[in-house]
């Protein structure tokens, strides 16, 4: 079993990461926006390090945050760790209201629960299954339109818990658009989305996160080429 | 003596999630008032405060927007009363630890009962059944851990993962009756055992979890409205 290391002023921080996991990125985007320093270990999936099984033996997945020797793991369970143990960091990401975080962590579960997967569903079905998929993500996406009516973020003011979660529907849709030619969501139907996705890409913690939008589109049709599309 | 109502609960008995909310109401003695629903003909209130999943549970406190989803329902009662039976531990590590457990809990291993209940033929549930087994192995090693030697998960009191597993024993006991199998047994799982016995008939909890019988309907009631998969 894991034991705290004694080790103070000298907080190790190690995160096991893909380039591609929506569930790595937020993790990448809350170390930076809390100034944390940290090393980044990107694992080959198919080939899995020890250190990551030892780490993860339940799940076996990524992302884990280790911090002085003891893991962490599941994304939202992290970032809530990073949040409560740096709370000096320059800006909190949950807010401190109970019913405030109550309401992110609602729609935290939802981006993961319903949204990802519906929207992974249009990407990669076929016929049928792919119109389908497609209309429940819409559908899911019009709930966050309107989370996003009168705000700047989702989280509110400042970029965000909330942000961070729904953060890969930003960083990937234009992407894949590209590089699939399938557009799921317009400045038309979808302005406040659309604005959204532009204010949180700005964001220099964001913005200076790798793989950035080029690199993205890069690796999209990498994988696209030699799946002989 | 008159009942608060400021604070509400929308849910049904039978409902393991309810069960929770309730236990934790119990446990920070906090008033309130229930509101029973008709999972076979769902009301406007429900439909209306959870238009997402339309789900139990629901709590509403004063006139704040509705809260659903019993994980996230506990926490926010543990924020607004953090001085009365604390639930979740104060430090990052031990509520990361709770949080982790109690996902395993929802989507790992009581998932794996609704798996049960679906899959049809003799081979195809006692593959899933094993699966429950090592589940409730690894629980088992989880409270020692987490017990650190104590009477709960929490320790010396009820703690988050007590009752995040513990409203679901009702619903164990008649898996177990139905699969003719033991899930936490004296030689696999004997401290989860001595547990299991505690968590029921605690003071909060032996009130809240309906009888057999009830949750026998239920489960008749479930089967028929979404009946198994075809071998």
């Amino acid at each position: 079993m894991f034991k705290k290391s004694v080790n103070k002023g000298m907080e190790k921080v190690k995160l096991f990461a893909t380039w591609s996991s929506p569930f790595v990125k937020r993790i990448i985007w809350a170390l930076k926006l809390k100034n944390i320093e940290h090393e980044i270990i990107y694992e080959d999936l198919a080939n899995k390090s020890p250190e990551l099984l030892k780490y993860n033996p339940i799940h076996k997945k990524v992302p884990v945050l280790v911090h002085n020797e003891i893991p962490i793991c599941e994304s939202l369970v992290i970032l809530e760790y990073i949040d409560e143990t740096w709370k000096d960091a320059p800006r909190p990401l949950l807010p401190k209201d109970p019913l405030d975080k109550a309401n992110q962590r609602f729609w935290a579960k939802f981006s993961d629960d319903q949204v990802l997967p519906s929207f992974y569903g249009y990407i990669m079905k076929q016929g049928n299954e792919k119109e389908e998929a497609k209309e429940t993500t819409l559908a899911h996406l019009k709930r966050v339109e309107q989370l996003l009516s009168e705000k700047k973020f989702l989280s509110g003011e400042s970029v965000g818990f909330l942000d961070l979660v729904f953060g890969w529907l930003a960083e990937n849709s234009r992407p894949l658009e590209v590089v699939t030619g399938l557009k799921l969501f317009d400045e038309d139907s979808f302005p406040n989305l659309c604005a959204w996705r532009d204010k949180f890409l700005e964001v220099p913690a964001i913005k200076e996160s790798w793989p950035d939008q080029e690199t993205l589109i890069a690796k999209y049709q990498e994988i696209n080429l030699s799946k002989g599309k | 003596m008159g009942k608060n109502t400021e604070i509400k609960l929308l849910g049904t008995p039978p409902s393991p999630f309810v069960n929770r909310v309730q236990f934790v109401l119990n446990l920070k003695s906090i008033e309130y008032e229930y509101i029973d629903e008709n999972l076979a003909c769902k009301s406007e209130l429900l439909l209306t405060s959870n238009p997402v999943y339309k789900k139990v549970p629901v709590l509403f406190h004063g006139n704040k927007p509705p809260i659903p989803e019993s994980l996230i329902i506990i926490e926010y009662l543990d924020e607004i009363y953090p001085d009365i039976h604390p639930i979740l531990p104060s430090d990052p590590l031990g509520r990361a630890d709770n949080h982790f457990w109690a996902n395993y809990i929802d989507n790992k291993f009581f998932a794996l009962f609704e798996e049960l209940r679906i899959t049809p033929g003799k081979e195809g549930k006692e593959a899933i059944k094993k699966q429950i087994i090592e589940g409730s192995g690894l629980l088992e090693e989880t409270f020692v851990k987490l017990s650190n030697g104590k009477t709960y998960f929490g320790g010396d009191n009820v703690g988050y993962l007590d009752v995040v597993l513990g409203c679901f024993l009702g619903w164990t006991k008649i898996f177990e009756k139905l699969n003719e199998f033991n899930i936490f047994d004296e030689v696999r799982t004997p401290k989860l055992l001595e547990w299991t016995n505690r968590i029921r008939s605690h003071e909060s909890l032996k009130d809240v979890i309906p009888g057999s019988e009830a949750l026998m309907n239920f489960y008749m009631m479930v089967m028929k409205h979404k009946p198994p998969r075809v071998a």
